[in-house]
């Protein structure tokens, strides 16, 4: 078993995009169901929420207000999870409920470092 | 109450109170030592009392004794270092009257202080399991080797290397400090639900209920709610979690003390004055910012003691169990969790999630393959209870099994 990182990634900035507090309690509950299967099978490492403030900056230097503004796509939060294999891991990361969400996206990427 | 029946019941609770003190008086290497002295004062007060009768006030008498006993030794050391070392008695300060604290505020802090002592991370947890029945809960050894399945020989070695190996690490009778005291009171938690556990679903079989042991755990429970400096949210939790569990002990085995399915069980017997006091210390332990296992548990163990099957009863369970495997993942968890999946989202869905679990070593996974398959694929849910009974060890569950195989091929 490695350990795979599954970065989620949807629209913080439109704001007709943004779900609605129904919405919202929906998706956390798909959310926290879809971490459950993964925690059930003894995979689940960790995982952080982040904030939807933050900053980016540029090689250029230029400091702007982040979440990534002239992407659509700002990381939502990920979770660290064991797989076999990356086929694995992406099967896993593919019932990922954001992604019932029209343009958002799943990155998973394994850990190499310690 | 007879004078023969009263003792061991005053054995218990003042046992470890004398003990305690004595400890922390002469300190926690000294400990066998305080054990020996309170011993003797229950052989001196069976003899005594056989012949003179009960004295007014047991507890006390009992107490003075001890005093006394405490007393003669220290003297008797005293007498020993002037022998043995006459320069350093002769110039130590003038001799102080040996004296032993025994005010009920000394008593409730040297308890609470043996506590943490016992249940120290360096010995391990069924060392601590095992002092804590001796020491705080006066069990004998017989007792203890009868609880764990075990041997005198077996408890006694336990104890004694226990014992040292505390000594060894200098272990005092004192409160961990303000940084310290939370990471030593996940020990002591640890042990209380541990001997909780032994006694609701003994490992070995019939799986006897041992009701004296969960009533012992939640008695130490308590005692840590009745301090201010360990009255914290997990311990409400983990007391919740024990009431909600207890209101089930008389539906739960019969008189011939076999075990009863949940689904089977009289619910009349339930105790809900065991629900009401579990659900009282649920909302103390709402408290704080730190979600534990005990929380999750003893939310779970909350919607196990409502009857009456609803959505939202499994809905609950289902994201209870799902928080608890993020925080502690085991395999029986991982069943239950799918268990409840399968109430909320239909047996197919669960089905699917069952097959990635991975617990193809247990009897259980093949039992709740079994049960989810059940109306859905009659076969491959006989086929599962064939697997489960393949890995079966006799005894209750193995006839639980059987029934339902029969069921289903009966139908």
């Amino acid at each position: 078993m490695e350990e795979y990182i599954i970065l989620m990634r949807l629209d913080l900035i439109t704001k007709d995009k943004q779900p609605s507090p129904e919405q919202l309690e929906s998706y956390m509950k798909m959310y926290h169901d879809w971490v459950g299967d993964i925690a059930a099978q003894n995979k689940f490492v960790g995982g952080k929420g982040l904030s939807t403030e933050g900053k980016v900056i540029k090689s250029d230097k230029l400091v702007t207000d982040g979440p990534f503004a002239e992407i659509k796509e700002s990381i939502a939060g990920f979770i660290t999870i064991r797989a076999a294999s990356l086929d694995d891991a992406a099967a896993i990361a593919g019932k990922c409920p954001i992604l019932q969400g029209e343009g958002n996206s799943v990155e998973v990427r394994k850990i190499v470092s310690k | 109450m007879s004078s023969p029946e009263i003792i061991p019941h005053l054995f218990r609770t003042e046992y470890r109170k004398i003990v305690s003190v004595l400890s922390k008086r002469f300190g926690f290497d000294q400990l066998e030592m305080a054990e020996d002295i309170a011993s003797e004062t229950f052989l001196t007060a069976t003899q005594s009392w056989g012949i003179e009768g009960m004295p007014q006030n047991p507890a006390g008498w009992l107490y003075t004794v001890a005093m006394n006993k405490a007393k003669n030794f220290l003297q008797r050391e005293a007498l020993l270092k002037r022998k043995i070392a006459p320069e350093i008695s002769r110039t130590a300060a003038k001799e102080e009257e040996p004296c032993v604290d025994l005010s009920p505020q000394n008593i409730q802090d040297s308890q609470l202080q043996m506590m943490f002592a016992i249940c120290h991370p360096s010995i391990s947890p069924e060392a601590q399991v095992g002092l804590s029945l001796r020491i705080l809960c006066g069990f004998g050894i017989e007792e203890i080797a009868s609880a764990f399945l075990s041997s005198k020989e077996t408890i006694n070695k336990r104890l004694f290397r226990a014992k040292e190996r505390l000594r060894e690490e200098k272990v005092q009778i004192e409160m961990p400090g303000a940084e310290a005291i939370g990471e030593r009171l996940k020990v002591v938690l640890a042990t209380i639900y541990l001997l909780f556990n032994e006694g609701y679903y003994s490992a070995r079989q019939p799986h006897p209920l041992r009701k004296e042991l969960c009533y012992e755990a939640m008695r130490l429970c308590h005692f840590l709610l009745e301090n201010e400096q360990t009255n914290k949210p997990e311990v409400n939790a983990l007391m919740a979690l024990m009431c909600f569990h207890a209101s089930r002990f008389d539906a739960r085995a019969n008189e011939q003390g076999e075990l009863i399915l949940y689904a089977d069980q009289d619910t009349g017997l339930w105790n809900s004055e065991l629900v009401s006091r579990g659900g009282y210390f649920l909302r103390c332990a709402a408290t704080g910012n730190t979600l534990t296992r005990y929380h999750l548990e003893a939310g779970i163990a909350y919607w196990n003691t409502q009857g009456n099957d609803s959505i939202r009863k499994w809905e609950q369970i289902l994201h209870y169990y799902n928080l608890l495997l993020q925080i502690d993942y085991s395999p029986i968890a991982a069943l239950n969790r799918t268990f409840a999946l399968a109430k909320v989202k239909g047996k197919p869905a669960a089905i699917i999630e069952a097959e990635k679990l991975g617990l193809e070593d247990y009897h259980f996974y093949y039992a709740l393959l079994g049960e989810l398959y059940s109306g859905v694929d009659d076969e491959q849910a006989k086929e599962n209870y064939r697997k489960a009974l393949a890995k079966s060890p006799a005894g209750f569950e193995r006839r639980t099994i059987e029934k339902k195989l029969t069921e289903l091929e009966g139908s």
